[in-house]
């Protein structure tokens, strides 16, 4: 049994807690929250432990590891806490606010040898694993674009006044909403290098950006474009979707749907022409469903490396140092 | 409950396979009278059920089918609370207290944030109770024998061990509502066990049960022991779930199995509408058949 915490029990820590709390290698020791109400509820139904002081949770009840849901200005500041004592990190995206903080974490983490993951889910969606399969097999030949998109309704009208429209608080549509498609691209692709432009747009938002349009070099040299709009209200809800396309073929995947068209080089399982994957026959079962089998996953794969069962390689510190860099790229080539 | 239920998926571009289908859908189904056809043609092909989630657009149909007493004299509506994306959404801008506060009618949040005093388990079943009120508003006048907590809602509490929840929903349901509490989860096997410990007999629960075995948390065999093994009222939803099985196969799947009440579907169009229905009927006949000829040996 591996004994957690979780600090921050807003809308991903909650939805958090209820997967740990069915989870059977989990034992739930502490929930820190600084609502009375969610705390009272959780305390009183679920039999949590819970404390609004983060630093006395962890003194008291000694987790392994340390489900990090905060806003995204706290990250630093308690993670940097949990290293220092030794404990297993997952924090939500994105990591940090400022490239020097991340690299500071992932060094700290390092010399801590502990396990440490950010809550990139897209990584564990079926349709997306089977898009870096792909790339990864050269049969799109010489990979010479891409299109990394995300649509959706979060701020759909003028009155927001909340953490996420302020920019100090890791607030915006490019720390929020791009951020899982940048960690898309660095992961399918290569990590992002450069910018050759971009655009941080309000649409609604007084203080934020709604959209983010870039043009993109990756360190492998190919280029591509990022389109991103929170503001989209012709959207029910968040969609993401890759496009890449190279000399032998090209593939369309959100994720639901992967389309793939080959010309002649054919991995396992496709044939020449288009070929359509739907994520029912490419989602692995999981033991607890909430929202979407990729939550669930992203903490299998993580209580499964503190436990020492699988290597701590998906979603490390480290990789969403790179996103957050990309981020730090997009923002200053908007100037 | 009827074996054939008609869902809404189709009506408000939830499509669990194509994001493009989904925006099809949703110019398809842009005018209500789009959606007023689509379950006149479901009711023509005997389906009475439509269970629907509390998405604002079902007022509309509801005022249709209240203006229509004669013609929906045999219809009735299964809702399903809440239409999660409204509350989520919400929970983004205004976090989860901010959410209560908006959506809880009346003044209930104003006399309880003063004081500062620990919340009881009262204050949460009245929170609970009155947004049941606010969501089931919209089908005064309709009939609603079986009223259902969203699969989000289930889980989210069932992970969290609020089993006590569960259990004042659905003594709420029956005194308020004269109506059979329902359940719609991902999770059955593990829902039921909780129901059962919290003394809810044989309950209405509505979970993905299909040949190909998706979104049967925890593996095909562990839903399929329960329905032989166990005492409970099962929808089968998403049953043609996984692209690679044809319809045929699928139904055919869950006719089958042992427990299954009643079949969810939904579907866009009149041919679609009643190629499932008769699927559903073709093989029910067959296995009734077969279980006679069985026994009069």
């Amino acid at each position: 049994m591996l004994k957690v915490a979780l600090i921050g029990a807003g809308k991903m820590g909650i939805s958090h807690l209820s997967i740990l709390g069915a989870h059977p290698q989990v034992d739930v020791v502490g929930v820190c929250d600084t609502s009375k109400m969610v705390n009272d509820f959780l305390s009183k139904y679920g039999k949590f432990n819970c404390f609004t002081d983060y630093k006395k949770m962890v003194a008291d009840v000694k987790p392994d590891a340390v489900f990090v849901a905060v806003p995204t200005k706290f990250h630093y500041t308690v993670i940097k806490d949990l290293l220092e004592s030794s404990v297993h990190v997952f924090a939500e995206k994105p990591f940090c606010l400022t490239v020097a903080q991340g690299e500071e974490l992932v060094k700290l983490a390092a010399s801590k040898k502990v396990v440490n993951q950010i809550g990139y889910h897209n990584k564990f969606v079926g349709t997306f694993k089977e898009v870096k399969k792909i790339v990864n097999s050269g049969a799109l030949g010489n990979i010479y674009h891409f299109i990394g998109e995300a649509y959706g309704p979060v701020v759909t009208n003028k009155k927001q006044d909340t953490w996420r429209s302020d920019p100090s608080e890791g607030g915006g549509c490019l720390l929020d909403y791009a951020s899982h498609v940048i960690d898309l691209l660095n992961d399918i692709l290569s990590p992002v290098a450069a910018s050759k432009g971009s655009l941080l747009k309000s649409v609604y938002s007084g203080n934020v950006e709604d959209a983010v349009y870039s043009l993109l070099e990756l360190s492998s040299g190919v280029n591509g474009v990022l389109s991103v709009n929170w503001s989209d209200d012709t959207y029910r809800k968040m969609s993401t979707s890759i496009t890449v396309i190279g000399t032998k073929g090209k593939v369309i995947s959100d994720a639901n749907e992967l389309k793939v068209y080959f010309k002649d080089s054919l991995p396992n399982g496709y044939s020449k022409g288009w070929n359509v994957k739907y994520i029912t026959d490419l989602t692995e079962e999981v033991d607890f469903y909430l929202r979407g089998e990729e939550y669930s996953a992203q903490i299998d794969y993580f209580v499964n490396a503190a436990l020492g069962k699988v290597p701590n390689t998906i979603n490390t510190f480290e990789s969403a140092l790179n996103t957050d860099r990309a981020i730090s790229i997009i923002k200053h080539s908007s100037k | 409950m009827e074996r054939i239920l008609f869902g809404d998926n189709q009506f408000f571009a939830v499509n669990h396979i194509s994001d493009e289908k989904s925006r099809a859908q949703s110019i398809k189904f842009k005018d209500d009278q789009a959606i007023i056809k689509t379950l006149d043609d479901a009711r023509e092909a005997g389906i009475n059920t439509f269970m629907c989630t509390t998405h604002d657009r079902i007022l509309n149909i509801c005022n249709i089918i209240r203006a229509n007493p004669e013609k929906y004299k045999d219809y009735q509506i299964f809702p399903c609370m809440p239409y999660a994306h409204k509350y989520a959404n919400a929970v983004t801008e205004l976090g989860i207290v901010g959410t209560l506060k908006q959506y809880v009618p009346g003044n209930f949040f104003g006399s309880l944030f003063k004081g500062g005093v620990a919340y009881l388990s009262k204050d949460y079943t009245s929170i609970m109770e009155l947004l049941i009120d606010s969501e089931m508003k919209m089908f005064k006048g309709i009939k609603t024998p079986v009223v259902f907590l969203q699969n989000v809602i289930t889980d989210l509490l069932l992970g969290l061990r609020a089993d006590e929840i569960f259990v004042a929903y659905h003594q709420y349901i029956r005194k308020k509502y004269d109506a059979e509490a329902g359940f719609i989860t991902m999770n059955m096997p593990k829902l039921l066990d909780v129901l059962e410990r919290g003394g809810i007999q044989n309950p209405v629960i509505c979970s993905s049960i299909n040949k190909a075995g998706f979104r049967m948390s925890g593996g095909k065999e562990i839903y399929e022991k329960t329905l032989q093994t166990r005492k409970v009222r099962a929808i089968a939803m998403q049953v043609l779930g996984g692209g690679a099985i044809s319809p045929k196969e699928a139904i055919e799947y869950v006719c089958k199995l042992p427990n299954i009440e009643s079949i969810l579907f939904g579907a866009s169009s009149k041919g679609n509408i009643n190629e499932t229905a008769n699927l559903i009927r073709k093989f029910d006949q067959s296995l009734a058949y077969n279980t006679e000829t069985i026994k009069a040996n």
